[in-house]
């Protein structure tokens, strides 16, 4: 793929395949992951967990597990009331008119687990394995209830009620139109109803959640290490439930998070726990979930079940969408992923009248937040698959059908006519969809393998074609601040809210810095996503961090520029517009040797001439500059996947021949890391698409809780992706950046599932759920063949 | 999650090993390769009161010449040594082809021959290729030994003709018979995962060219490793045509009835052993004309 | 009180004693005791790979491996890989080069599988190197730069 190299042709640096500073330490060894973080007198947490899906909790008798040698503390509700409070909602609904029904929970259950997994109590010991021994003594009495173990169950009359207070199981309803799509629908020579179940699963970031703990009783507050990718909802939380002023609690995500994907951007009960426990023992307390745990209580996206109908003419262009969905919010969650489904579904395309409509539904499941994709996976799905369903009714080629209703390069901003997960207008600021789609089907030589795929069937082989395109909305605010100075070394410094679990930002946000304050890359320190360090931030998470902390950083980056230039001015005595920064100096225009080190002019403008001593002439204190950006509403990329695979018929395996991704996110700071993070999206989206499934009883028990079980592709499933880019630079921030972290995964599931139906189309094959694994593919074909 | 506390020993002899089996029987687990009972310790579903380590003890770690010519391997024997030994290679061909198949390099590196069919997944390569090779198994206690059939061997789910007190030590091989071809197919979700159905077969050809004898065993498709003898019947002094092949597909699937699960419909599996039963023929044969020089 | 046992072992050249739970895995030995955080737990089941270390030159599961059984054997993690941060070696040097890298937890374990291999066939082919990596488990990379580099490695001998 993309050589590396330090700067541009034209010597900056924002837009240079920078190889990562982060790559050495990570290499060999040293990285800071939470668990590596030395921690003397470190207590260890282990979580007693409800094997119940949906039950009250009695007595928990914790005397056998006290008495052994070694456990230090055992907590259970009772014992933590100072902080019971129930936990702020997370999210209004971002659609006015509607709102999320909150289901009230707390820390810990005070009445009732509603999902197997759920924390009931924790054992803190001198070690994990003692911690564990202890739990094992420990009993809970459960009066098990009835259990909803999926969103359709949950709307059923008479289901179990996961939240009494609510009197059903529907956290939100929400109905948004453009139009009059009855009308439409009514009017239409065409109409197509179809219904898919999409599956996505849980995140399974390599390190799962992890939380060390110190209480620092002089200042009474909390110093808390954090997998996160939300420091500062965390220390919210935090502040909220003991009390505190923000100031007293300290998030910090490590420098090194291994992976987060979604899920390490809620805030769990666990990380609560572990702040009262190293309080009530005076001493950190450290809690790491293992792999079984993240299976059962981190965060995941489940199933989404839509009913969609399409309108369209005799040439194949859209009149009409009609997509009604359910989807399964867990016991806890927020609206973001069916929001982003539902406003995702239009995609790329024209569509002039719209109902979209979604239940989601409690269900005594894990919470339910966003995974890589957030939704988008499952929008893209539905409405690639119709697409494909509309080609096939009118016997035109699928990408040809496509084409037609793409919305043209020259519509920008458009306008879908919905709101957003933002609460902004849905609005593509920038794209060039049709040139994307031509692009990507040139690149996988489409014509070519179409010709190709109708020899080979005359032979017998079922080869498939897959298009899918995409629009992703990415770069969403509130906002992302960023904080550079001149340190005494003449270095700058970046610190940002917003932490990195992988993307790499110690080098992105340096390639900004460094061009914004005209300084080395080398010379640039970044720190990143520690509430002690900056006040305010939001987090890493909906490819949002370089669309909001990018632009403060340039924006911040110049204004600190202005402020060296000003004290390198009265130190060379020169006026600041002959002056210019070059290789670590301030130097004069023209004029080589005459120059100040950027450490000189630090000590001038950060301390002083001396103690005590008046600044020189007026000069401005303090070489700091601080900038929140806010965009004014998110960004939006766009993708176009072409695949090629064989089905064996007989055994229904699937083998990817060729995988073509075409890629728009804007103006790019690092094309190295950007390409890197849409493979990784790829990879996620073929799990998706072939491998992952989340399975759950009617007992709401998860019988897929091992990688045994849950199988994740490695390097052997993976195909060779080839790749290339397109550029529409965004309006919406300086940098022109829009998002890239989880674009890779959006089209894959439609693509495969699209390649699928269309090896399988002699048999007629119906693909309208997903994952696709071999059995699944063998029982669609022998049911297809069945004589009806 | 962490092991739960156990006792430990490491033998280092078989009769040291034999009398803690003795002693401790049904509370102890026999640590081999660990690549199966780490996991279970490690996730609490096994909680023994005693573990005791074998891997001390090297005389079971040889694979050797057995005095009917064909081959010992001794239960220790690590799945990398089985997969690149040579005279394995040579002289059990089936055993070599079942290989690649059985998890990563990294998990046959340390799994055993042994613990794999002590473990005996029903889903699991080595058990069903040790039926098909009618290998006999010798397992041992304090004061004694016995000789097992490996089709008397697996006896159910994750269950075998071990009591609590034997150790499996020494799996004997009979002599490749000549003209004889094997091959290994299966589906699994990922390559090197438990299979979702597999089929190993053996075909020996007589001096006309016709089926002298074949085996035909299926994994995955059972609670233990399905000898699919109606299809081996089929076989049996005919010639070795497509049409066969087919017909012993046909009644290899009829001599199945595999449960669903979450993994898979029953029915695909049986469809499967047709598939895999087949292809898997197919390829036994190309195997024979290949050696036959 | 669980049951301890002494063990003496070799890690990464240097002799270590200790006395430990025999219930402790080698990959706790090693993060716990000997403060050697580059091997990560990943799933205590064998799947994912990142507690891959080498034991007497073979890479295994480190969370597979009860430490009392690395008792006088030679064991190896990634720290034993390069020097110091300047001083990469070359497989280390390719996996920047080619981005094999993002979060770095499953990277330890990569990379001791892959010196294991390298050192029995130093020229495998990229049907080779994916079938090593088969063991291992990534969730952001999709292994694709990672495979670019050990290939970029052959290439360059």
């Amino acid at each position: 793929m993309t050589t590396p190299a330090s700067r541009t042709p034209e010597g900056g640096y924002i837009g240079a395949p920078v190889p990562r500073r982060e790559d050495a330490r990570l290499l060999t060894g040293r990285g800071t992951f939470v668990d590596d973080l030395p921690m003397p007198g470190v207590a260890h947490a282990a979580m007693v967990r409800s094997p119940h899906a949906h039950a009250r909790v009695g007595r928990i008798d914790a005397a056998a597990a006290l008495a052994l040698d070694g456990v230090l503390a055992v907590v259970t509700a009772a014992d933590v009331a100072d902080i019971q409070k129930p936990w702020p909602a997370r999210m209004p609904s971002p659609v006015p008119g509607t709102a999320i029904r909150h289901g009230v929970r707390h820390t810990l259950p005070g009445d009732k687990v509603r999902h197997a997994g759920e924390v009931v109590a924790a054992v803190v010991a001198e070690s994990r394995a003692l911690a564990e021994d202890a739990r094992d003594l420990l009993s809970v009495e459960y009066e098990v209830l009835p259990v909803v173990a999926t969103a359709a169950a949950g709307l059923a009359p008479g289901a179990p009620l996961v939240y009494e207070q609510l009197g059903d199981n529907i956290a939100a309803h929400i109905v948004q139109r453009v139009g009059n799509p009855e009308q439409a629908f009514a009017a239409a020579a065409h109409t197509l109803r179809e219904t898919f179940r999409v599956t996505r699963g849980g995140s399974h970031s390599m390190e799962g959640r992890g939380v060390v703990a110190r209480y620092d009783e002089a200042l009474d507050g909390f110093t808390v290490w954090d997998a996160t990718q939300a420091p500062h909802a965390v220390r919210a939380m935090l502040a909220y439930l003991f009390e505190l002023p923000e100031h007293r609690v300290r998030v910090i995500a490590p420098p090194d998070v291994g992976g987060g994907l979604g899920p390490k951007a809620s805030v769990y009960p666990e990380e609560v726990l572990v702040c009262w426990l190293a309080r009530r023992l005076r001493r950190p307390v450290k809690w790491i979930e293992d792999r079984h745990e993240h299976f059962v209580s981190a965060a995941q996206e489940r199933e989404q079940v839509h009913t969609v109908e399409i309108a369209f003419t005799g040439e194949g262009r859209l009149l009409a969408l009609r997509d009604v969905f359910t989807h399964d919010i867990g016991m806890y969650g927020a609206l973001v992923a069916p929001v982003i489904s539902a406003c995702t579904v239009p995609g790329p395309y024209r569509i002039p009248n719209i109902h979209s409509e979604f239940r989601a539904v409690y269900t005594n499941l894990q919470p339910t937040g966003a995974v890589r994709g957030a939704g988008r996976p499952q929008g893209v799905l539905v409405m690639e698959r119709m697409m494909d369903r509309m080609a096939e009714t009118l016997g035109l080629d699928p990408a040809e059908v496509r084409a037609r209703n793409l919305i043209p390069a020259d519509a920008f901003p458009y306008e879908v006519g919905m709101w957003f997960r933002d609460g902004a207008r849905l609005t593509y600021d920038s794209g060039n969809y049709p040139e994307l789609l031509r692009r990507a089907l040139e690149r996988a030589d489409y014509a070519q393998a179409r010709r190709e795929q109708a020899a080979l069937r005359a032979q017998g082989r079922h080869r498939g074609i897959g298009v899918a395109i995409c629009v992703e909305g990415v770069g969403l605010g509130p906002f992302e601040g960023a904080i550079l100075r001149l340190d005494g070394r003449g270095r700058v410094v970046v610190t940002s809210g917003a932490p990195p679990q992988g993307q790499g930002y110690q080098t992105t946000f340096a390639q900004i810095a460094a061009d914004a304050v005209g300084v080395r890359f080398e010379d640039v320190d970044v720190v990143t996503g520690d509430t002690g360090a900056i006040p305010y931030g939001t987090g890493s998470f909906a490819s949002r961090v370089t669309a909001n902390a990018g632009p403060a950083i340039l924006q911040a980056g110049g204004a600190l520029r202005e402020k060296i230039l000003a004290v390198g001015a009265h130190l060379l005595e020169a006026a600041a517009a002959d002056l210019a920064i070059v290789d670590g100096a301030v130097r004069v225009r023209g004029m080589p040797d005459r120059g100040v080190p950027l450490a000189q002019v630090a000590r001038l403008g950060n301390a002083g001439v001396a103690f005590g001593m008046v600044m020189p002439g007026g000069l401005q204190v303090g070489l700091e500059a601080s900038a929140y950006f806010a965009p004014a509403q998110a960004g939006y990329s766009a993708s176009a996947h072409v695949c090629i695979l064989d089905v064996d018929a007989d055994t229904g395996e699937v083998t990817i021949v060729r995988y073509v991704v075409g890629h728009d996110c804007g103006n790019v700071i690092n094309p190295l890391l950007v390409e890197g993070q849409i493979l990784g999206g790829v990879a996620h989206g073929l799990s998706n698409a072939l491998y992952e499934e989340a399975i759950f009883d009617e007992q709401g028990q998860s019988l897929a809780s091992s990688f045994l079980d849950y199988p994740l592709p490695s390097a052997r499933e993976m195909p060779r992706v080839e790749m290339f880019h397109l550029t529409t630079p965004s309006p919406l921030n300086p940098l022109g950046v829009k998002g890239a972290g989880e674009a890779g995964t959006l089209p894959v599931t439609a693509a495969v599932a699209g390649a699928v139906e269309d090896a399988l189309r002699s048999f007629g094959v119906r693909v309208n759920r997903m994952p696709l694994n071999p059995a699944r593919i063998s029982d669609l074909i022998h049911e297809a063949r069945r004589p009806s | 999650m962490k092991p739960p506390r156990f006792s430990y020993a490491a033998p280092a002899t078989l009769e040291e090993a034999l009398a803690l089996l003795a002693r401790h029987g049904a509370e102890a687990r026999v640590l081999a390769g660990g690549q199966s009972l780490m996991p279970l310790l490690n996730f609490r579903l096994a909680r023994p009161g005693h573990v005791i380590d074998v891997n001390r003890l090297a005389g079971l770690a040889a694979v050797t010449a057995g005095a009917d010519g064909g081959l010992r391997v001794g239960a220790l024997v690590r799945q990398r040594t089985l997969e690149r030994s040579a005279p394995i290679r040579e002289r059990c061909p089936l055993i070599a082809q079942a290989m690649p198949f059985v998890g990563h390099p990294q998990i046959r590196a340390r799994g055993t021959l042994g613990g794999s069919l002590a473990h005996a997944d029903p889903a699991a390569e080595l058990p069903a290729v040790i039926v098909a090779l009618d290998a006999r198994l010798t397992l041992r206690r304090a004061g004694g030994e016995r000789v097992v059939a490996a089709a008397d061997f697996f006896v159910g789910l994750l269950t075998t003709a071990l009591a609590p007190d034997e150790l499996l030590t020494e799996v004997a091989l009979p002599p490749w018979p000549a003209r004889t071809g094997s091959s290994v197919h299966e589906v699994a979700k990922r390559h090197g995962d438990f299979a979702l159905g597999g089929v190993a077969a053996m075909l020996t050809l007589d001096g006309r060219g016709r089926v002298a004898r074949a085996r035909v065993v299926g994994f995955g498709v059972g609670p233990v490793p399905v000898r699919l003898a109606d299809a081996e019947r089929s076989l049996t002094g005919g010639a070795p045509t497509p049409a066969a092949f087919a017909e012993a597909g046909r009644l290899a699937a009829a001599g199945v009835d595999p449960a669903d699960d979450i993994h898979a419909s029953g029915a695909y599996r049986q469809r499967l052993v047709a598939v895999l039963t087949t292809r898997a023929l197919t390829d036994a044969l190309a195997a024979v004309t290949e050696h036959a020089a | 009180m669980s049951e301890t046992r002494a063990i003496a072992l070799t890690v990464n050249g240097r002799p270590h004693r200790a006395t430990v739970e025999t219930r402790l895995t080698l990959v706790d030995l090693l993060r716990e005791e000997l403060r050697l955080t580059g091997t990560h737990v990943g799933c205590e089941h064998g799947v994912c790979g990142a507690c891959t270390v080498l034991v007497d030159g073979e890479a295994v599961r480190g969370c597979l491996l009860l430490a009392v059984q690395a008792d006088g054997r030679h064991v190896e993690t990634v720290e034993s890989l390069a020097p110091d941060l300047e001083h990469l070696n070359p497989l280390q040097a390719e996996f920047v080069r080619h981005h094999g890298v993002q979060c770095g937890f499953c990277t330890g374990g990569i990379l001791m599988s892959l010196t294991a291999a390298l050192r029995d066939n130093p020229r495998p082919t990229e049907a080779e190197v994916r079938e090593t990596l088969a063991g291992h488990l990534c969730r952001c990379t999709g292994y694709q730069g990672m495979v670019d580099a050990v290939l970029a490695l052959v290439a360059a001998r």
